[in-house]
């Protein structure tokens, strides 16, 4: 098969496979790309990939499910973005995920990737559950919808429905309460970003949500977004100008730093606890806001605060990004990047794996409990409330 | 399921073994110029008891073997020839031990040069190791089965004269070590035990290579980069020779390249210098320029281009998307240096005839005792009649090192056999009578050095 | 072919022969001063010739605005006295040849910055204070189109520029601006001083950086908070072609609230950054390059600068990092500005 239409037939040929694009920034191994690491085959790395795609768009191997496979568990993190040094980097990932724009189109998609797609088209999210319990997250904390509330806060469909996220959702919920935010939410009628079914390739999914989410916004008059996860703050931020959404998208880790320089939010005490913590990629390296959340857990009382060994620009990816948190392609393994990112914070000899995103939140727990860690995961949000 | 493919899982696991077409596909085809040679199976074995395990079957299976590294020999010595099972040694990646005062680390052979640079940089700043030039993906193990070279060539020369002791499974699957390691004295020395060093340099044709002791080097604080540039190549030779003789550098080496502009025809001189101190690099800089050089200055044969310039670990190269087509291969040579400006000019004209930019470099070898030439062609992956003319290309400079009586580095099977025509023919039966007693069933990455052909 | 239009008259006539006397880099006194300017100009051999470091200070020195070093280096030229050795050259003549196609060429109306072959730093002009400028040569793999030629008065190479100069106006002529803000001064000065001096044509109007610069913050005085720096200024040779300009280092400086600390190198006297110095043929250049530079950054500690501030691209590239790490932050004029009014820099 050839597919002509394939959008970067003219450049994905480029890629020599010389490999910088499987290191962190200081070199420190070749497993910065998550699903390289999980797999260890060349198949998997990010140019093994690129070379797979190019050899299917000409024709020279044919569809399989394993192709689908290698092409999916790109989590989309952008490490080798970061890293590869050659003019068309910034297209690295765009390539694979054109790839899977050309995988939907013909229809042969691996079934966990066509749930996820199917339940955000029909129930406006991935976990297929009924939109009436999109507020459920919220349990005894009383938040109003939004009415021309100074901040929309977006809390994106992991913090609404994840049990874990949920308690992320809430615990960012009451701290921006706590210091006196004008907020509000959706609540019910609240509905999927699009980040992940972008990432997933389905660009006709993601104009729909767009525009039902712009039309929304635009109904009551959102202008400002605090998010909770960087997912969404990523396509609100980046994407949805494209289909004429415009609006001050906040990630929440950026409002609390604000709040907590200006004396409105109260830093917990975490004497004798040590904290570290873990880059969202659509956080970091694809908004370049790696300040804002050190800034936050630096200005706890009593706090130790040691870096991983691969952070900022050349963290590990949890293995979630792109849907992998839903259709797993990266699991099932001591080798999983989640595994390895908790091994790795376990090495800083940290209590307390810090994450900012629910994505990561969810990932990373499970990986914790897999490795038998006693590392505890929480959301910075959770921090404030010790339990 | 074949059986040899659960014979493989089961040494390996499910995620480490395959016949998938995705898995042959990506591991039939090489970065240069070759065309793809399909195995029949991949497996990333995780120790060496697994590498054992999977080299006994295949003796039993009769089934090729090729060990594979980072994959960046651009010469196709680890596509399969003859099919089989390729075997990915980049999960041997640990750092065995690090011992700073007797300069030297043990780590497994499958472990990327930038992992080590990094480990070193991170927790023994004044350490390094010869990173050899080719991207930090290349691993440890592959470089010295093509007798690599790289940073610290000037001063202590090839990769494999860098080596402080060896772990290699042999081809019929028993392990054996070389060096001190060997009479269980630590891995601090090659020497004196008599010499059966039969692994470097045979692109992995007599055993595989799992444990290395590298030598370490004093990684001084300020590495500095500057340039000598000169027109005329028939200096350049002259150049390196006062500057080997001075002995204050690092590493040297020359290159000329049709583009940028800026480059061509011209002889950009790399030296690096280093020193703790600051006096101590203006010290060897008043040497280099104001002594060594300084007689070409003063005619305006030769010109400091730059000073000072950065040299980072590793070096990142954007050369392989020179033609904006993602490939490029070169020949390299080892030559006596005052072969460079032939090799040059020679170069220069074949580049011309295929309408490939020329570029060319030599790094020097020890004292000026040789010097690796590298004659590079790049290509348009996606444009087969540029890949032909760089074939052709590469195939003319084999021929042109032999005329002028140089040694291929590394040969691709064309130049092996070029190689082998010259060769001595008593050396040449030596290596057929130590290939038939190492790997009787001539399982291992056969086609590459075939003597016996 | 174009020529010098230089007026001997002039020269003959002058008392004082600051061009060479005031030389930082020759001792001459003025009597030898009359002498080897009269064999420059009756196109004999010359001292002058062999050890002119090509600083370009002469050109302000002269008081009768005569071309004394546009006189030297075509005299270098026509003696083959190249300050440099034959591949330094060759290797500078090659960096300026364009190869990676044709610029776009877009119509651009009001005044326009010109990045000139400093495209990388585009970046750095992201700011409110150019803020609505169409930009030309923002592409670096174009920008050598762009390339003022200028560079080449430290080679010896008037015939260079002389080849190459028309093809420049043209590109930029064909853009169609009428006023062009020149982001490197060497720009400035080709256009303004070495073009008229030669006789060549120059259909546009050229404005200097720091003129525009301060009328600029004049426009934006509200939004100024007074930086409060001591600093010292690094003035780049092709700013001795733009004399008049000087005087806008002192207002930028006024207007944004830092003060210049006392220096011995300041304004006629500033010292080159040495940025061919160190490869010139004559014995001892290199060394004598490096002494020059710490003689200029030991006089801006002296002066206890916080901030050098740079105008040109290649004192910031030959010096900037020696003087950051003399503890004194290299910083360009425009991003000095850009902090004036409470813009961040990377």
């Amino acid at each position: 098969m050839t597919l002509s239409e394939y959008k970067y037939n003219d450049i994905i040929h480029r890629c020599f496979r010389c490999g910088y694009c499987k290191f962190p920034t200081d070199w420190d191994d070749v497993t910065n790309c998550p699903s390289y690491a999980r797999y260890r085959m060349e198949s998997f790395s990010s140019g093994g990939r690129l070379w797979l795609i190019r050899a299917w768009v000409n024709g020279d191997i044919q569809w399989s499910e394993h192709l689908t496979k290698i092409i999916y568990s790109c989590t989309s993190c952008k490490n080798c973005v970061e890293k590869c040094p050659h003019t068309f980097s910034d297209d690295l990932v765009n390539m694979v995920v054109a790839a899977k724009t050309e995988l939907i189109k013909i229809g042969k998609i691996p079934k966990p990737v066509k749930d996820f797609l199917e339940n955000t088209q029909l129930y406006g999210n991935p976990y297929g559950i009924s939109a009436k319990k999109r507020a459920d997250w919220m349990e005894d904390l009383d938040i109003p919808a939004y009415n021309g509330h100074d901040y929309l806060y977006y809390v994106g469909c992991d913090g609404s429905f994840d049990p874990r996220a949920q308690k992320a959702a809430r615990a960012t919920a009451r701290l921006l309460m706590s210091a006196g935010v004008s907020f509000g939410i959706l609540g019910t009628d609240e509905i999927s970003d699009g980040n992940e079914v972008d990432m997933l390739g389905e660009d006709g999914l993601l104009e729909y949500l767009a525009q039902k989410n712009i039309q929304k916004f635009s109904k009551l008059g959102v202008k400002n977004i605090i998010t909770l996860s960087p997912h969404s703050y990523n396509v609100f931020k980046n994407k949805y100008p494209d289909f004429g959404g415009q609006y001050q998208v906040y990630h929440y880790t950026q409002i609390l730093a604000g709040l907590i320089k200006n004396g409105k939010l109260k830093v917990p005490d975490t004497s004798g606890i040590s904290i570290t913590f873990h880059d969202p990629c659509f956080l970091g390296r694809w908004n370049k806001e790696y300040d804002a959340p050190r800034k936050i857990i630096q200005s706890f009382k009593g706090m130790t605060f040691n870096e991983m060994a691969r952070n900022r620009k050349g963290a590990l990816c949890c293995g979630g990004g792109a849907g992998n948190f839903y259709t797993d392609f990266l699991g099932g393994s001591d080798e999983s990047p989640a595994r390895i990112r908790i091994r790795e914070a376990v090495d800083t000899r940290a209590d307390v794996l810090a994450v900012a995103c629910p994505n990561c939140l969810m990932m990373l727990e499970d990986a914790a409990a897999s490795e038998g860690s006693e590392i505890i995961v929480k959301d910075i949000s959770e921090i404030f409330f010790p339990e | 399921m074949s059986s040899i493919l659960n014979k493989l899982i089961a040494v390996v696991g499910e995620d480490y073994a395959s016949n998938r077409q995705e898995e042959l596909f990506t591991y039939s085809k090489d970065l240069g110029t070759a065309p793809p040679q399909w195995p029949e199976y991949v497996v990333a074995p995780k120790t060496d008891k697994e590498i054992q395990k999977i080299v006994l079957l295949a003796n039993e299976e009769k089934v090729p073997i090729v060990p594979l590294g980072g994959g960046m020999t651009l010469a196709g010595l680890a596509l399969p020839l003859k099919g089989g099972i390729i075997i990915d040694l980049k999960r041997l990646d640990k750092i065995i031990e690090v011992n700073p005062e007797s300069r030297y680390m043990v780590v497994e052979a499958g472990i990327s040069n930038g992992k080590v640079t990094a480990h070193l940089h991170n927790h023994y700043p004044r350490l390094m190791h010869s990173e050899p030039g080719a991207p930090p993906a290349a691993t440890i193990g592959g470089n010295l089965a093509i007798h690599g070279q790289g940073d610290l060539a000037h001063p202590y020369g090839f990769n494999s004269d860098m080596v402080n002791g060896m772990e290699v499974i042999l081809p019929t699957g028993e392990m054996i070590q070389l060096g001190s390691c060997a009479v269980g004295s630590g891995w601090y020395s090659m020497q004196p035990l008599p010499d059966l060093k039969f692994f470097s340099g045979w692109n992995g044709t007599t055993g595989i290579i799992t444990k290395v002791s590298l030598k370490l080097f004093p990684n001084k604080k300020f590495r500095d980069n500057d340039l000598f540039v000169v027109e005329n190549e028939e200096l350049v030779p002259e150049i390196l020779y006062e500057l080997t003789h001075l002995g204050m550098t690092e590493d040297l080496i020359s290159s000329s390249a049709a583009i940028p502009p800026l480059m061509n025809k011209l002889h950009h001189i790399s030296i690096n210098i280093a020193g703790d101190y600051e006096e101590e690099i203006e010290f060897k800089r008043h040497m280099v320029f104001d002594v060594a050089l300084s007689k070409f200055i003063r005619s305006g044969t030769g010109g400091i281009g730059n000073l000072a310039g950065e040299w980072p670990r590793p070096q990142v190269s954007k050369s392989s998307d020179w033609k904006k087509g993602g490939g490029f291969e070169y020949v390299g040579a080892i030559i006596p240096v005052s072969l460079y400006p032939e090799c040059y000019r020679q170069g220069a004209r074949i580049s011309e005839q295929h309408d490939i930019p020329y570029t060319i470099l030599g790094r020097v070898i020890g004292c000026s005792h040789a010097m690796m030439f590298s004659w590079s062609y790049a290509f348009n992956r996606a444009d087969e009649e540029t890949v032909k003319h760089a074939r052709q290309a590469l195939h003319e400079t084999d021929d042109l090192v032999m005329n002028l009586n140089g040694t291929i580095w590394k040969p691709a099977v064309y130049g092996q056999r070029l190689m082998m025509d010259r060769m001595n023919k008593n050396t040449l039966e030596l290596m057929g009578k130590i290939k038939t007693l190492l790997d009787p069933n001539g399982i291992m990455n056969p086609g590459n050095w075939e003597v016996n052909r | 072919m174009y020529t010098l239009k230089f007026h001997e008259d002039m020269c003959a006539a002058c008392e004082t022969h600051d061009c060479l006397v005031k030389c930082q880099h020759m001792n001459i006194d003025l009597d030898t001063a009359k002498i080897q300017m009269e064999n420059i100009i009756k196109n004999r051999d010359s001292f002058v010739l062999h050890d002119c470091v090509t600083c370009y200070a002469c050109e302000e020195y002269c008081p009768n605005g005569n071309h004394p070093f546009y006189l030297i280096v075509t005299r270098q030229e026509e003696h083959k006295l190249f300050p440099l050795p034959d591949p330094i050259i060759t290797r500078g003549i090659q960096v300026g040849i364009p190869f990676r196609g044709d610029p776009d060429i877009t119509e651009m109306s009001g005044p326009v910055l010109n990045m000139g072959v400093f495209s990388s730093l585009t970046r750095r002009v992201k700011s409110r204070l150019f803020e609505g400028l169409p930009i030309m040569s923002e592409d670096p793999r174009k920008m050598f189109h762009y390339f003022c030629q200028l560079m080449y008065l430290h080679y010896g190479k008037t015939s260079v520029i002389n080849d190459r100069l028309e093809k420049t106006i043209q590109t930029i002529a064909a853009h169609k601006a009428t006023e062009i803000i020149h982001f490197h001064d060497e720009c400035y000065g080709t256009y303004t001083s070495y073009a008229s001096a030669f006789g060549i044509d120059v259909p546009f109007k050229s404005i200097h950086l720091f003129e525009y610069l301060y009328n600029r913050l004049l426009e934006l005085k509200d939004e100024i908070k007074p930086l409060n720096y001591t600093v010292a200024y690094q003035r780049p040779c092709s700013s001795r072609l733009s004399s008049d300009k000087h005087a806008y280092v002192s207002k930028i400086f006024d207007l944004i609230g830092v003060t210049e600390g006392k220096r011995k190198y300041v304004d006629e006297n500033a010292m080159c950054c040495g940025s061919t110095i160190f490869s010139q043929k004559k014995e001892g250049s290199r060394k004598y390059c490096d002494n020059i530079q710490k003689l200029n950054i030991d006089d801006m500690k002296n002066a206890n600068a916080q901030i050098c501030v740079f105008n040109c691209p290649a004192c910031m590239e030959t010096i900037g990092k020696a003087v950051g790490k003399a503890g004194i932050m290299p910083l360009f004029m425009s991003d000095l500005c850009r902090l004036a009014i409470g813009e961040k820099i990377k």
